[in-house]
């Protein structure tokens, strides 16, 4: 069993791999946490999980439950938030709708980011035509504006969650795929490839364990600097319908539904807005935060 | 007396500790070549740039004295500075491909050096930069000039950045390391030629090597460090005769060709070379 | 044991070797020596298979190499290159780049090889679990031999081993490199523009110039001055000339 106490982390000489690896990442993370600005977007983001989670355990309500007599109340001890024009709780419907946002998010780059380091990786460590092909591919990719494929897709499919993944999918994964084969054309020459070649490795290895964990830190940047950008094309596929369906609820849709009470029964679209806000600039400092410490200095 | 340096110490203070770079270097340098021969870590580079204000942001410089010309160094402004450097010391770094500017040829970059401190037109400055290459010995002065940096070898890209230094006439020129980057017999070549330009212009020279045979064959006094000290001041030419242990290991552990030996001699390092430890 | 023969390899359209023809012995000590641009390292990569547009002749214990290498070619060859800075993977540890080797090769009794090679190159255990930019530029430039001779080759291929070093720590690496070939009997092919290192580790010498080679000879031949090219020469009497404080 090991024991991760702080000075096990930071021994000068460690005992084992697993003793240096942590101690690594320890060490990155004292960096980060310096970083106030960083912090507080991890704190959020981590707190925008925990509710999206717990949420049955942390509202009474159901969030589709309909009370049409107590339609847009106020903010108040009981609605914490105030109920929409279905008299259903704002509150419960941002925790549930956290859901159904992060989880677009999560399933997003669990699909591009990992395709597109491979084909990124794969791209720029063969070279030649393989390169080649990989860029136009990715290249005609990347031209496609996400909403206008998300509503092609949704007309071709049915509307939902399902098709809105797939369609902010097709177009985030081409800057990953060229991020990453930038990062590999840096190192492609160096004399730590030109050893692992003479090791003996082939291609498939050197690619896999040697060049793809270079690439991995400017891609968890890059990512979660991305998520924002996900989080409102998500939230804008829901605003146009195009997302989850009613009456499941998203950050998106429910500001569409209630976009005309802007002016009177103000908090009911823009608790959504807030949530989307303040979820997108926990990621874009969290992100800022993460490119400091994981850069170009380690190297 | 050009350079007068006394008690010099540079430490870079981080989170956890404070790290003596230099630690008590005192010379003086006048109208003659002075080497500052250390290996990598010995405070070479440091001592050197602290005389002109160029280290990293985070680096504490403190001296007794620290004079350029009479002139008080130590916490001196930047508007002081700025008439010192170029203009009285020049400096050549190691590598010419970082410090000449790639999208301009060198003839411009050489004019501009000139223009910057002796005014006049473009077309004197052009001149004066074409008569500047030939001092370096370059053949075909007006056609590198059109050349951009990267089209010319290493060794001719330390002979522009020898001009480009001369051009404001210094009285100090400051080369660090200037041919470690070169094949040995550019190297001869370029150090030989800073040779003939330092004498011939009366200026003052200081430079800053790894290699302690080669400095002796054009420098008058060689000073040895080790750990941010110096542990030997001697003249060039009595190298055989250095008492420190390190730098007679220095001297032994190298390669010979006249003197083959089956093992070389390893540098055993001593504790007390570091001298006493302050606070 | 290794013969090249008429050896060219062009860069952009020019030629950088110009038909370089020589032989290394088995358990010999090759040097090649000359200026920058001389050729020297590219036919060293060449041969390690680094470098596929060569056109020539190359035999390595009796076969004829092609374009490719395969594993078995690097499990008798081996490299160790110029840069201590670059030539281990910044984010694995010592432990992890001594271990590649071995899983690549697939031999067996990993964790004792490990710490025998560490032990070799006279590295302490301590250093085992930690990162490239940890350890000092000798430090690296043994684990980079300790690599090159974890999985036994029988030839070492040597570009600059020490160039990037400071002078103290490469007579410590030059003795290394002496004693490690005799304890196992290597065939080293050495590159570098220093004479006196390569007279003080190589026996025969092969000297380039503008991509051509000049000259073989004996290292005593050099030493002694017995020398017919006067590129040769001249490197020698420069070397001479500055090796020696004035």
């Amino acid at each position: 069993m090991t024991f991760f106490s702080r000075s096990w982390l930071l021994a000068d000489s460690p005992g084992n791999r697993r003793q240096a690896v942590w101690g690594r990442r320890y060490r990155l993370w004292l960096t980060l946490r310096s970083n106030p600005l960083a912090v507080a977007g991890l704190v959020v983001i981590l707190l925008m999980l925990m509710l999206a989670l717990f949420a049955p355990l942390l509202s009474g309500f159901e969030p589709g439950a309909q009370h049409l007599e107590n339609r847009l109340a106020a903010p108040s001890a009981l609605h914490w938030l105030g109920t929409d024009e279905l008299g259903r709780d704002v509150w419960t419907r941002i925790i549930y709708g956290g859901r159904t946002t992060l989880g677009m998010v999560i399933a997003v780059v669990l699909l591009t980011a990992p395709l597109g380091l491979l084909i990124g990786c794969i791209a720029g460590y063969c070279g030649g035509v393989i390169d080649k092909a990989l860029m136009r591919i990715t290249d005609i990719f990347l031209a496609f504006p996400r909403l206008i494929l998300a509503l092609a897709f949704v007309a071709a499919l049915k509307p939902g969650v399902e098709s809105a993944i797939l369609a902010i999918a097709l177009t985030a994964w081409p800057p990953y795929a060229r991020l990453a084969r930038a990062e590999t054309l840096q190192f492609r020459h160096s004399d730590f490839i030109a050893a692992s070649r003479i090791t003996g490795a082939s291609p498939l290895r050197i690619i896999l364990r040697h060049i793809m964990p270079l690439c991995v830190p400017s891609l968890i940047v890059r990512v979660t600097l991305d998520m924002s950008s996900i989080i409102i094309t998500a939230a804008s596929l829901g605003f146009l319908g195009m997302g989850a369906q009613p009456p499941s609820p998203e950050w998106g849709t429910m500001i569409a539904t209630a976009r005309r009470f802007l002016f009177s029964e103000w908090w009911v679209p823009l608790m959504p807005c807030l949530a989307i806000f303040l979820t997108s600039l926990a990621f874009n400092f969290l992100g800022d935060g993460l490119r400091d410490v994981l850069d170009p200095k380690e190297r | 007396m050009l350079v007068e340096i006394e008690n010099l110490r540079v430490a870079f203070r981080s989170r956890s500790e404070t790290v003596e770079a230099v630690r008590g270097v005192s010379f003086c340098v006048g109208k003659e070549k002075f080497a500052i021969v250390g290996e990598s870590g010995s405070g070479k580079s440091l001592t050197a740039r602290s005389l002109m204000q160029l280290l990293p942001g985070q680096a504490e410089v403190s001296a007794d004295v620290l004079r350029f010309d009479g002139i008080d160094l130590r916490g001196a402004s930047e508007s002081v500075m700025r008439t010192l450097r170029g203009k009285r010391v020049g400096f050549i770094l190691q590598d010419p491909k970082y410090s000449l500017n790639p999208v301009m040829t060198i003839g411009q970059q050489i004019a501009e050096a000139w223009r910057e401190h002796k005014g006049g037109s473009r077309k004197a400055a052009m001149l004066a930069a074409i008569g500047l290459l030939e001092q370096v010995k370059i053949h075909d002065a007006a056609a590198v000039a059109k050349r951009y940096p990267h089209e010319v070898s290493g060794g001719m890209g330390q002979r522009v950045m020898i001009a480009m230094m001369l051009a404001p006439d210094p009285e100090l020129l400051i080369a660090d390391e200037p041919t470690s980057a070169l094949d040995a017999t550019v190297q001869a070549e370029i150090l030989k030629l800073i040779d003939e330009l330092v004498s011939a212009r009366g200026m003052g020279l200081i430079l800053i090597s790894h290699d302690l045979p080669l400095v002796s064959h054009f420098c008058d006094r060689v000073a040895v460090m080790y750990a941010g000290r110096i542990v030997e001041l001697l003249n060039a030419g009595e190298l055989h005769q250095a008492r420190h242990p390190y730098t007679q290991g220095l001297l032994a552990c190298l390669p010979s060709l006249r003197h083959p030996r089956a093992r070389l001699p390893v540098l055993q390092r001593d504790a007390a070379w570091r001298g006493e430890e302050t606070q | 044991m290794i013969e090249i023969a008429d050896l060219r390899i062009a860069f952009a359209g020019q030629d950088v070797v110009k038909g370089v023809t020589f032989q290394v012995a088995n358990g010999e000590s090759f040097g090649l020596v000359g200026e920058s641009g001389s050729g020297k390292s590219t036919i060293l990569r060449a041969l390690a298979g680094l470098n596929h547009a060569w056109r020539g002749r190359m035999t390595f214990g009796g076969l004829a190499l092609d374009a490719r290498r395969g594993r078995n070619f690097y499990r008798q060859v081996q490299m160790v290159f110029q840069d201590p800075y670059g030539s281990l993977h910044p984010r694995q540890t010592i432990d992890r780049i001594l271990h590649e080797p071995l899983l690549v090769h697939r031999i067996d009794r990993a964790e004792q090889r490990i710490s025998q090679a560490l032990n070799e190159v006279g590295l302490p255990a301590a250093l085992r679990f930690r990162y490239p930019h940890q350890l000092s530029g000798g430090q690296r430039q043994r684990v980079a031999i300790a690599r090159a001779l974890i999985a036994e080759p029988e030839v070492l291929l040597l570009d600059e081993p020490t160039s990037a070093l400071d002078v103290s720590v490469q007579a410590e690496i030059l003795n290394l490199l002496s004693d490690l070939r005799t304890e196992r009997k290597l065939t080293y092919i050495m590159v570098t523009h220093n004479l006196a290192v390569v007279a003080h580790l190589c026996q025969r010498i092969g000297v380039m110039q503008h991509g051509k080679m000049v000259e073989q000879l004996s290292a005593d031949d050099l030493r002694a001055r017995r020398i017919q090219h006067p590129h040769t020469a001249q490197l020698f009497d420069l070397s001479m000339t500055l090796e020696e404080p004035a």
